[in-house]
């Protein structure tokens, strides 16, 4: 979704994108922040030196930079970006941690709570007194005042008001987080606590003042390609309708960007649907009372690591389209490096485990397009060697994997039931709801969870 | 009367920089001045090079006149100051 924290991202990364192919990027770096606010212009936070700021903070993530791990503040731009080592590619690139909170763009907003606002009348009938069970709402001087101290923030209040007076107040971030994983710390500025972050991602699309950034490899991936490496796009199953235009033509697009090679990872989610029935009807077998869950959502694999220890042994063994994507690859060329191109922020951490050696955002790729002037409409078909299955480019969508599991059981063994239940996104409540399947009460034998509701179309860095 | 040309940019930086809601705009059009106005999607128009990355998205109407930051409402606006002066 377009906003002003996504405007902003996206148009940095043109400009790095262009900077870096002119050759210009190390000198213009810390010019960017100032050409974008000159003084006398209109700042976007308190002040034209706060956006410069928080804009190199963000350029720092940009390159791949921790903003947290900043240690040297007069630390300019060209110095981190001279530091990396451009040349070499011996460097371990990838982000440790793909999410990181920039402090100073932190608004440190108010804790949340449930107030009353002057549109309240003072009515005769009082329904937020009479329906509050824990009598913390009274009439002071016409108007109705919650006492903090005994409110549980149940909203029956905000229900009952007729005049719709009453609201309750949120930090985004911590509201949007499922696990309780980012909390304001003793200075008032949020903080990811890394031991809980399952990356889904959430708290980045979620903060408005996007104190959120993900620690981006863009830059890495322009300098492999300058360095001449083969590097292999592999176009997540969610890229339908990102882009205008089909997705032949966006593997076209992405040749003409300076990738060696491309390909769909939908033909990875062919193999993950062929393995995952295999081991489910094997499970089963073994076992008619046991259930199995998905394992290609990198954040419902990190939510169980992390938080479900008791569903760990019910996640599928079969490995993600991704993997199997970078398998095809490296068996035509064990030489080529890859890079996941996708919407998500956890396959980060996923790409980390499993070798793959670079990931970018859909809205990575699409700065590199735009700098490099390629419009996916204008670009021919790819010439594909045979497109992927519908089914497994239906991965990307909610209930697509089971769809694709059933179809593959159905066809070896006829009439074969799934007895399947979608979790369609990872919040609080489906979070507790998963828990106590955890503790005994799965009600079906396969369980697919995706942590963005939708699927992965509707990743925390998709487009559209 | 000539028609009222109007080219929304299409190129990937106007796209991913809000052209992607501007697609919309044909069928916003009020049902009087449709026959007046031509609406056409272009490949980049490569203004954001020309004038100003963050003026994106950009909108052209009449093959000169160029519009900044565009949006559904404001170019609907200006259609119809357009259609208006024309009549």
């Amino acid at each position: 979704m377009l906003n002003g924290s996504t405007f902003i991202r996206r148009e940095l990364m043109i400009r790095i994108v262009r900077a870096f192919d002119d050759g210009t990027l190390e000198n213009e770096l810390d010019q960017i922040p100032i050409k974008l606010r000159p003084k006398n212009s209109v700042a976007s936070r308190c002040c034209v030196y706060h956006d410069r700021a928080i804009f190199k903070y963000r350029l720092m993530a940009l390159l791949g930079v921790s903003v947290e791990d900043e240690t040297d503040e007069s630390k300019s731009l060209a110095a981190y970006y001279a530091e990396k080592a451009w040349g070499g590619g011996t460097n371990d690139t990838k982000p440790k941690t793909p999410l990181s909170v920039c402090g100073p763009a932190c608004s440190g907003c108010p804790d949340a709570k449930v107030v009353s606002t002057p549109n309240c009348r003072g009515c005769f009938a009082r329904p937020c007194v009479y329906n509050c069970p824990k009598k913390a709402i009274s009439i002071v001087g016409g108007q109705s005042v919650i006492d903090q101290s005994l409110c549980i923030k149940c909203g029956k209040c905000i229900t009952a008001c007729p005049y719709h007076a009453i609201v309750k107040t949120s930090v985004p971030c911590e509201e949007a987080c499922p696990v309780g994983a980012i909390r304001k710390n003793e200075y008032g500025v949020a903080e990811i606590d890394f031991e809980k972050c399952i990356f889904c991602g959430k708290c980045f699309a979620a903060c408005p003042f996007a104190a959120v950034m993900e620690r981006s490899q863009l830059v890495d991936v322009l300098a492999a390609m300058k360095r001449g490496e083969k590097l292999v796009a592999m176009i997540a199953p969610a890229a339908e309708k990102q882009f205008p235009g089909k997705i032949e033509q966006l593997l076209t697009a992405c040749a003409k960007a300076g990738f060696g090679d491309v390909m769909e990872v939908a033909l990875g989610a062919e193999k993950t649907t062929e393995h995952e029935t295999a081991e489910f009807i094997e499970r089963m077998e073994k076992d008619p009372k046991t259930f199995m869950t998905t394992s290609c959502c990198p954040a419902w694999v990190n939510l169980v690591g992390k938080h479900l220890p008791d569903l760990v042994d019910h996640v599928s063994l079969t490995p993600s389209p991704m993997v199997y994507a970078r398998e095809i690859v490296k068996a035509k060329d064990p030489n080529a490096k890859t890079v996941f191109i996708g919407p998500c922020v956890a396959k980060r951490s996923e790409a980390r485990r499993k070798d793959v050696d670079y990931v970018l955002s859909f809205e990575e790729l699409g700065a590199i397009l735009a700098g490099r002037k390629i419009d996916v409409i204008a670009c021919e078909p790819w010439p594909v060697e045979r497109p992927a299955n519908p089914t497994a480019r239906n991965y990307a969508k909610s209930c697509g994997v089971t769809d694709a599991v059933l179809t593959e059981a159905t066809s070896k063994i006829p009439g074969f039931k799934l007895d399947a239940k979608q979790i369609n996104g990872i919040d609080r409540k489906t979070c507790a709801m998963v828990k106590l399947y955890a503790a005994g009460k799965m009600p079906v034998n396969f369980l697919e969870v995706m942590a963005c509701p939708g699927g992965c179309q509707n990743g925390p860095c998709s487009l559209a | 009367m000539d028609k009222i040309k109007v080219e929304i940019c299409c190129g990937t930086a106007c796209y991913l920089l809000g052209a992607a809601n501007l697609m919309s705009i044909e069928d916003e059009i009020p049902a009087e001045f449709r026959d007046k106005v031509e609406v056409e999607a272009r490949t980049c128009l490569e203004l954001c090079e020309k004038e100003n990355l963050g003026g994106a998205p950009y909108v052209r109407f009449n093959g000169e006149e160029i519009m900044a930051q565009a949006t559904n409402e404001k170019v609907l606006a200006r259609i119809e100051e357009l259609v208006g002066g024309a009549a």
